[in-house]
């Protein structure tokens, strides 16, 4: 159980291959902090710095208060679950959740408490004396996440620990991964490509593309509030519509498009943003009216998705799965005002 | 290169040429003429046969048959009569100097020491080099000696152990350093009982110790990377990683690689041959056999020894099969 925090960490490989920059994150105690962004950006790097599988460029990392750049990996007391679970072929699965223990040189009894009772909590008492080779991707998954639980380490970090299991097993084990950190009270940091486990997971999360840091905050906030056009795209499924504009006396104007913004801005290019949730079929008198072309109609019996265009650029609606229309169609649809965003053309920062 | 020397010889020329590839055709293109034509059900246990035929043919006829000839030679006489055991008797007489004693006590040191120090150097070798950046310059060095016949390793190796003299200049590398580094007086490795035999071990194990490397490092490295980063951040020190987790996953490799040394060990011939012809207390079980054929004209007790050393390397055979089907299997 710590706090665990990046100040000023770079990860430099060579003069011109830099994969972290300049990364600041403050994990507080028994957090569940999500670290995502697309394959490449560098996630996956802040986590091994944390682990001590990579050297530290620049910067200092902590847990709790204490600098852990020089410490060996096998110091650090944290546990890691990979993408590949890393189980130990040639051990049993008692073994192989016994090993981080025998390490610390912990008693027999106590070591064969601990295995039982992360055994009991993750389902695999009949399965103490397999091998890893004769058990299913869930259940190695299971082994590599009782290998970290036994330990009660300071800190758990999950290294996309989802991905190689099938869409139905992902979904139960995430819900069990919510459970678990409930029940263990330690400070969680994962690492996913997935914005829906981001989103679903965590009590914060850290988005990233290209080694930097984009924006940190409560799932909501960001969903709502994004801080630039990368995380306005990254977040959100069906993605959020952008459609260049041109301000001009607190209006956004493109073709199809005359929008009141509800305060001036003072860029003049920018990037309107909107949810497809903010298209719908009830048009408002507050808000604003837009013709859209239908091309693809989506029906998923909860919702009615719409992709088509308007004045020339594609947009997606989420109408009313009530709502009667073709593709083909010209479809009259509501735009809500309260549900738009502005983005700098050349920043690329949010203006609203 | 002067080729007319094939011409001397005609209808063997042709016989090569022409009909030894003809008549391998014609087998198969009959065979399978044959197989189409019987009913569906039989066909799929034949054809393997009319494949596997020519391949049992040419074993029985280079391999099985001759060790089969050993075994009837082994008990007859010179001149062709049935002694029994008596050539087994002979080898195996005057316990622990006379027969083939000496050989096989010195077939056990090879067995033991040329085992263990070639496994021993080549994982040492696999693990210290696996992370530098100049590993592939010192693997190819050390493979090196692979590629020297058994026959040149040994005349090298010869020269190593040159003696001269204590009043001469020695020209012998390891008797130069004895005299002019430790002043000690030279010492005549290749004769003196005392060390003769670890001297051709220690020769031998120079030659193949390469062999092992390469092997013990292929494995090493099909280890996945993340398991020795989970061992790194379960808290496992990087001795405790080589003990634990490296080691035990190297393990079949191992014993293929220790089980096939231990067959090199038993055939020994070439080396002891190269540097001391068996002498001065150095004779190995192969040159036994040899000498015992050509220079004492004794097929009897060459072929007892033959079927010693036969009886010797099947039980390793054996296991060695075993192990790598088991390795296999892993993959």
């Amino acid at each position: 159980m710590s706090s665990v925090s990046y100040d000023h960490v770079v990860k430099r490989y060579t003069s011109d291959l830099t994969v972290v920059k300049d990364f600041n994150v403050e994990i507080a105690d028994k957090e569940f902090m999500v670290l995502v962004g697309p394959s490449g950006c560098g996630k996956s790097t802040a986590l091994r710095m944390l682990a001590g599988l990579e050297t530290i460029t620049e910067g200092e990392i902590r847990i709790g208060d204490k600098v852990v750049n020089h410490l060996a990996a096998k110091d650090r007391d944290i546990a890691m679950v990979f993408q590949s679970y890393a189980l130990y072929p040639h051990m049993s699965v008692y073994d192989n959740m016994a090993f981080p223990l025998q390490m610390k040189k912990m008693k027999k009894s106590e070591i064969d408490k601990r295995v039982k009772q992360a055994s009991g909590i993750l389902g695999l008492d009949n399965f103490l004396k397999r091998k890893p080779k004769a058990l299913s991707g869930g259940q190695r998954q299971r082994v590599a996440l009782g290998r970290a639980i036994v330990r009660n380490p300071k800190v758990f970090l999950l290294d996309e620990p989802l991905s190689n299991l099938d869409a139905k097993l992902r979904g139960q084990t995430r819900v069990e991964l919510q459970k678990l950190h409930r029940d263990l009270e330690t400070t969680f940091i994962y690492v996913t490509h997935d914005q829906v486990e981001a989103m679903t997971m965590g009590d914060r999360i850290a988005i990233m593309n290209a080694g930097i840091l984009q924006q940190v905050g409560a799932p909501g906030e960001i969903y709502d509030h994004p801080a630039n056009l990368f995380v306005a795209g990254f977040i959100g499924s069906p993605s959020m519509n952008l459609v260049p504009v041109t301000t001009q006396n607190g209006n956004a104007k493109a073709p199809g498009f005359d929008i009141k913004l509800p305060k001036p801005v003072s860029a003049e290019k920018g990037i309107l943003g909107f949810r497809p949730e903010a298209l719908t079929d009830r048009v408002a008198d507050d808000g604003a009216t837009l013709e859209m072309k239908v091309e693809v109609v989506e029906r998923l019996g909860s919702d009615q998705f719409l992709y088509g265009t308007v004045g020339g650029e594609m947009v997606t609606a989420r109408v009313d799965p009530r709502m009667k229309v073709a593709p083909g169609d010209q479809a009259r649809l509501g735009l809500d005002l309260r549900g738009i965003h502005l983005f700098d053309a050349e920043t690329e920062k949010a203006l609203l | 290169m002067d080729l007319s020397l094939l011409l001397t010889d005609v209808p063997t020329l042709l016989f090569v040429i022409v009909a030894v590839p003809a008549v391998l055709g014609a087998y198969i293109v009959g065979g399978e003429f044959l197989v189409r034509r019987l009913p569906d059900r039989a066909r799929g246990s034949v054809r393997p046969w009319i494949w596997v035929v020519p391949a049992l043919v040419f074993v029985t006829a280079f391999l099985v048959a001759p060790a089969v000839g050993t075994v009837f030679t082994s008990f007859q006489s010179h001149e062709g009569g049935w002694i029994g055991l008596t050539n087994y008797q002979r080898q195996l007489t005057d316990f622990p100097t006379g027969g083939a004693w000496i050989a096989i006590r010195n077939n056990l040191y090879w067995l033991v020491l040329y085992t263990l120090f070639v496994l021993f150097f080549g994982l040492l070798l696999a693990v210290l080099f696996d992370r530098v950046p100049y590993e592939s310059v010192v693997k190819s060095l050390i493979f090196m000696p692979m590629a020297i016949s058994a026959v040149a390793l040994g005349v090298i190796w010869k020269f190593m152990f040159w003696y001269q003299p204590a009043d001469a200049p020695q020209t012998g590398t390891l008797n130069a350093i004895v005299v002019n580094v430790f002043h000690q007086a030279p010492k005549t490795w290749l004769t003196d009982v005392s060390v003769n035999n670890f001297a051709l071990i220690a020769a031998a194990i120079w030659g193949i110790t390469g062999f092992s490397m390469v092997i013990l490092s292929a494995a090493l490295k099909g280890i996945p990377a993340d398991l020795l980063e989970a061992a790194r951040v379960d808290g496992a020190g990087e001795i405790t990683i080589f003990r634990r987790v490296i080691f035990p996953l190297m393990m079949p490799t191992v014993v293929v690689v220790g089980t096939t040394l231990v067959i090199f060990a038993l055939k020994a011939f070439d080396i002891v041959y190269v540097m001391t012809a068996g002498n001065f207390g150095t004779d190995v079980l192969a040159n036994r056999m040899y000498k015992l054929l050509y220079q004492a004209d004794n097929p009897g007790g060459a072929s007892a020894v033959a079927i010693i050393l036969l009886i010797a390397v099947i039980p390793v055979l054996i296991f060695n099969l075993r192990q790598f089907r088991a390795v296999e299997a892993r993959r």
